[in-house]
C-alpha cells in the first residue's frame, strides 16, 4: 500500500509576494496548505535596545523606521506614550495638523497595500495608479517637513516645526481630486469577476476567532467586531471630528478590501472638516523645559538660551514610571510601552506591533486552501516586516 | 470604572495580589505567577468586566533596582467597555510563569519574543523556540548585561593595527 | 572618419567590447529583492513617476538565476546575511550590485548586534547610494553611474 506524506515547501525570505523578508513553512498534500508555519526575524533590527542607548528625541528617528509604510503613526504613538507619561498639554494647533497628517498617513498606508496586494492577485496596472496616487502624499510630506518619507515630524508637546503657508491649500488640491481615484479603483477591482472569485471566501475569519487571536484594525473589522481606537478611546481630538466605522460581515479576503477602501474615504471626510478650522496659536507646548523656545527670544533673553541650551545638550527627564499608550494605526493597535527611571534616556521601550500579532493568525486563515490563496490571505493582512521585526 | 475591577479582584484574590495601584489613569495590579491564568480567566469571563482581548505581552530587566529582576506586563483590554487593566508579574532568573496559550492564541508569538529577549520561559507553551534571533544564538539581547555591540569606527592607514574582532558572546568570545 | 564614405548607409562600425557592454548596461535585469524601508522608495522608482522602463530595467526578475542586478535595498540583519550570499551566488556572471540606502552601504544608524554593517561585508558591491532613504532621483544617479561603470569594461576571455 502507498504511503503518502505531505511535503514541506518553503515560501522564502526572498519572494516577490511575501511584502518583504517573511518565511512561510507549507505543509502541503498535493495543493492543499495543511499547516502554515511563518517564521520571522529576518530584518531584526534591535531598535528597542538601540533606543535605549539615545536620548528620547534622538529615539524619535528610529521609530520611523518600525512600520516604513505609516511613519508619522510610529512616531505619534511614542510621542503619545511620553506626553501621557509627562501629563503634558498638547496644543489645538498642533493637535488638529497631527490629524490631518495621520489620516493622509492612513491613505498612503492603505494606497499601497492595495497595490500590492492587487499585483500578487494579478491585476498589475493597480500598482502603478496607487503609487501615482502616493506621490501626492509623499509631496506634502516633504512640503512639511523637507523629507519624503521618515518625516520625525512630531516632538513631544506638539510639531517639530509650524506648517508652512499654502498648506491649506495644498490639501484641499489632495481633497479635491482623491475622491474620483479612489471610484476608480472601486470600479476596477469590485465588481471584476476575477477578483470576486479570487477573494470572496478566501481567508475567513469569524469575529470570535479575530479577537481570540488578537487581530485588530480592518482585520478584525472585516469579521463585523466595530472595535476602531479612534472612536473607543480617542486620543488627538478625534472626538471632535464626525466619521464612520466600515465593517464587514464575512471576514474573508473581500470584506477586508471593502473595510479599508471605505476607511479611505472616512479619512478624507475628517481631513476636510480638520482643515476648514486649524486654529491659530502655538505649535508645542510653551512648557519650557521639554520644548525649546522660539528662536527670536532665545537670541535676545538670558533664561530662554539657558533653557534653549539644556534642552539640546541634556534633554528633558520624565518622571519615573511606566506607561502604556496605543493608538489606531493604518494596520491596526499599535502600542508603545515605556518604562522611565528619570533620566534623560529610556529605560524600556517596547512597541506592540500590529502585524507581528496579524501575522501569527496567517494558520487559521489558510488551513485545507489552496497555495495560491495564501498570497491572498498573506496580502489581505496588509504586514510590514520592519514592525513584526523591529 | 478601575474601582469595580479592583473591588473585585480583591474579593477573590486577594491572596494572589501584592499591590494594586492607579497610574496615568490605567490600573495596574501586581500579582504572584501562581495566580495567573485564574486571574487572566477571571477578568475574560466575567460578565461585568469582559476583558476578552490580550494586547501586549513584554517584560523589562531592573538588572540592580530591584531583588526580582525582571518584571513580565500583560495589557489586557475589555473591547465593550472600553478600557484597560495592566497585570504585571515580578520574576527572578531561571524561574517560570504559565503560558496563557489556552486562554488566548496571542500569546503565542509575544511569549516567544520575551523568551527569546530576555530568557524566560512559559510553561505550557506549545513551541518555546527563538523567535527574532537565530536558532543557535547564545544571550538574550534584551538583558542588561548583554552589550549592544557599537562597532567604533577604526581609522589607521595600517591594516595590522585594526582589531577588528569585537567581543561577541553569541560567538562564544568571552 | 574617412572609412563611412566608402560604405553603403545603414551600418554601424564599432568594437566587439562596446557592442557587448551596449547590451549589458541597457538591460539590466534587477532582482525583485527588497528588505525594508529602500524597497519603497525603490518601487516608487519602478513606478510611472520616476520611470525606471526608460532605462531597460522594467522587467524584475523574481528568480536569481534570470537576473543580473541586485539592487540591495534596506538593513540587512544578522539572520539574513547566509540567504543574500546564497542568492548572490546563485547568480550568473555578468552581475552588478547596488547596494541603496544607508543602511546598506555601512550599517546607517543601526550599529548594534543584529545589523551587519554594510552589506560589502557579505558581497562585493560596485555602486553604493547614500540616503535615508535615497530620493529616487539618487537612485537613478546611482544606476547611471553603474552604467558608465559598465561601459568602461573589458571582455577578458569567456566571462
Amino acid at each position: 500500500m502507498a504511503e503518502f506524506k505531505t511535503m514541506v515547501l518553503n515560501m522564502g525570505p526572498q519572494h516577490p509576494a511575501t511584502h518583504g523578508v517573511l518565511r512561510v513553512l507549507l505543509e502541503l498534500d498535493g495543493e492543499t496548505v495543511i499547516r502554515a508555519k511563518p517564521m520571522i526575524g529576518y530584518l531584526h533590527t534591535g531598535i528597542e535596545k538601540n533606543m535605549e542607548a539615545k536620548t528620547y528625541t534622538q529615539a524619535l528617528t528610529m521609530t520611523d523606521r518600525m512600520d516604513y509604510l505609516a511613519p508619522l503613526s510610529n512616531n505619534l504613538v511614542y510621542v503619545g506614550a511620553i506626553e501621557k507619561l509627562m501629563e503634558v498639554e498638547v496644543p489645538p494647533r498642533a493637535e488638529y495638523v497631527r490629524v490631518i497628517m495621520i489620516e493622509l498617513t492612513r491613505i498612503a498606508s492603505h494606497l499601497v497595500w492595495l497595490g500590492t496586494h492587487a499585483i500578487d492577485i494579478g491585476a498589475m496596472s493597480m500598482l502603478l495608479y496607487c503609487f501615482r496616487e502616493r506621490e501626492k502624499i509623499i509631496q506634502m510630506y516633504e512640503f512639511v517637513s523637507g523629507v519624503r518619507m521618515m518625516a520625525s515630524y512630531f516632538r513631544v508637546g506638539g510639531l517639530a516645526k509650524d506648517i508652512p503657508a499654502g498648506f491649506d491649500e495644498r490639501v484641499k488640491d489632495i481633497l479635491d481630486t482623491f475622491p474620483s481615484k479612489i471610484n476608480e479603483y472601486e470600479g476596477l477591482l469590485t465588481e471584476n469577476r476575477i477578483w470576486r472569485k479570487r477573494t470572496i471566501g478566501v481567508g475567513v475569519v469569524s469575529a470570535e476567532d479575530a479577537i481570540n487571536s488578537g487581530l485588530s484594525g480592518p482585520n478584525i473589522r472585516g469579521s463585523g467586531v466595530a472595535w476602531d481606537l479612534r472612536k473607543s478611546n480617542p486620543y488627538s481630538y478625534y472626538d471632535k471630528f464626525e466619521f464612520d466605522i466600515p465593517t464587514g460581515r464575512n471576514g474573508d479576503v473581500y470584506d477586508r478590501y471593502k473595510v479599508r477602501l471605505s476607511e479611505m474615504r472616512q479619512s478624507l471626510r475628517i481631513v476636510t472638516q480638520a482643515v476648514e478650522g486649524i486654529p491659530e496659536g502655538p505649535f508645542i507646548t510653551t512648557d519650557r523645559k521639554i520644548a525649546p523656545p522660539p528662536k527670536p527670544e532665545v537670541l535676545k533673553g538670558m533664561e530662554e538660551l539657558i533653557h534653549h541650551f539644556k534642552i539640546f545638550v541634556h534633554g528633558f527627564n520624565p518622571p519615573e514610571g511606566d506607561v502604556y499608550f496605543s493608538i489606531e494605526s493604518p494596520k491596526g493597535e499599535i502600542g508603545c510601552y515605556i518604562v522611565s527611571d528619570g533620566s534623560k534616556k529610556p529605560f524600556r521601550v517596547h512597541f506592540r506591533p500590529p502585524s507581528f500579532v496579524n501575522i501569527s493568525a496567517l494558520n487559521k486563515l489558510v488551513e485545507g486552501r489552496m497555495v495560491a490563496d495564501v498570497i491572498a490571505c498573506i496580502g489581505s493582512l496588509d504586514i510590514v516586516l520592519g514592525e513584526i521585526d523591529r | 470604572m478601575s474601582s469595580v475591577i479592583e473591588e473585585k479582584l480583591k474579593k477573590g484574590y486577594s491572596d494572589k495580589i501584592d499591590e494594586l495601584y492607579t497610574f496615568r489613569g490605567d490600573l495596574n495590579v501586581i500579582i504572584k505567577p501562581s495566580g495567573l491564568i485564574e486571574i487572566c480567566r477571571f477578568l475574560k469571563i466575567d460578565t461585568e468586566l469582559k476583558f476578552n482581548f490580550l494586547s501586549c505581552i513584554t517584560a523589562a530587566d531592573y538588572l540592580g533596582k530591584r531583588d526580582k529582576r525582571f518584571e513580565v506586563v500583560y495589557v489586557l483590554y475589555s473591547i465593550p467597555k472600553r478600557n484597560r487593566v495592566i497585570i504585571k508579574i515580578r520574576v527572578d532568573d531561571g524561574e517560570d510563569i504559565p503560558s496563557l496559550t489556552a486562554l488566548w492564541d496571542t500569546a503565542n508569538f509575544q511569549e516567544r519574543e520575551v523568551y527569546d529577549m530576555f530568557g524566560i520561559k512559559f510553561t505550557g507553551h506549545p513551541d518555546m523556540t527563538r523567535i527574532l534571533m537565530d536558532d543557535d544564538w547564545i544571550g538574550h539581547p534584551q538583558r542588561k548585561d548583554f552589550p549592544l555591540t557599537y562597532e567604533l569606527p577604526q581609522f589607521s592607514h595600517s591594516r595590522d593595527e585594526i582589531d577588528t574582532r569585537h567581543k561577541a558572546p553569541w560567538r562564544g568570545d568571552e | 572618419m574617412g572609412i563611412e564614405k566608402y560604405i553603403p548607409d545603414g551600418i554601424i562600425l564599432t568594437t566587439v567590447e562596446k557592442a557587448v557592454n551596449w547590451s549589458r548596461k541597457s538591460s539590466l535585469w534587477p532582482l525583485g529583492f527588497g528588505l525594508a524601508c529602500c524597497a519603497i522608495e525603490m518601487m516608487s522608482t519602478f513606478a510611472s513617476r520616476f520611470d525606471l522602463a526608460r532605462f531597460g530595467m522594467e522587467v524584475m526578475r523574481p528568480s536569481p538565476r534570470q537576473a543580473d542586478l541586485i539592487i540591495v535595498s534596506g538593513r540587512l540583519s544578522v539572520k539574513m546575511a547566509p540567504v543574500i550570499r546564497q542568492l548572490y551566488d546563485q547568480m550568473p556572471n555578468p552581475k552588478y550590485v547596488i547596494s541603496m540606502g544607508a543602511c546598506a552601504s555601512c550599517g546607517g544608524i543601526f550599529n548594534n548586534y543584529a545589523i551587519v554593517q554594510g552589506v560589502d561585508r557579505v558581497i562585493p558591491v560596485d555602486v553604493y547610494v547614500p540616503g535615508c532613504p535615497p530620493r529616487p532621483e539618487q537612485l537613478i544617479d546611482g544606476i547611471m553611474k553603474l552604467r558608465a561603470k559598465i561601459e568602461k569594461e573589458k571582455l577578458k576571455g569567456v566571462s
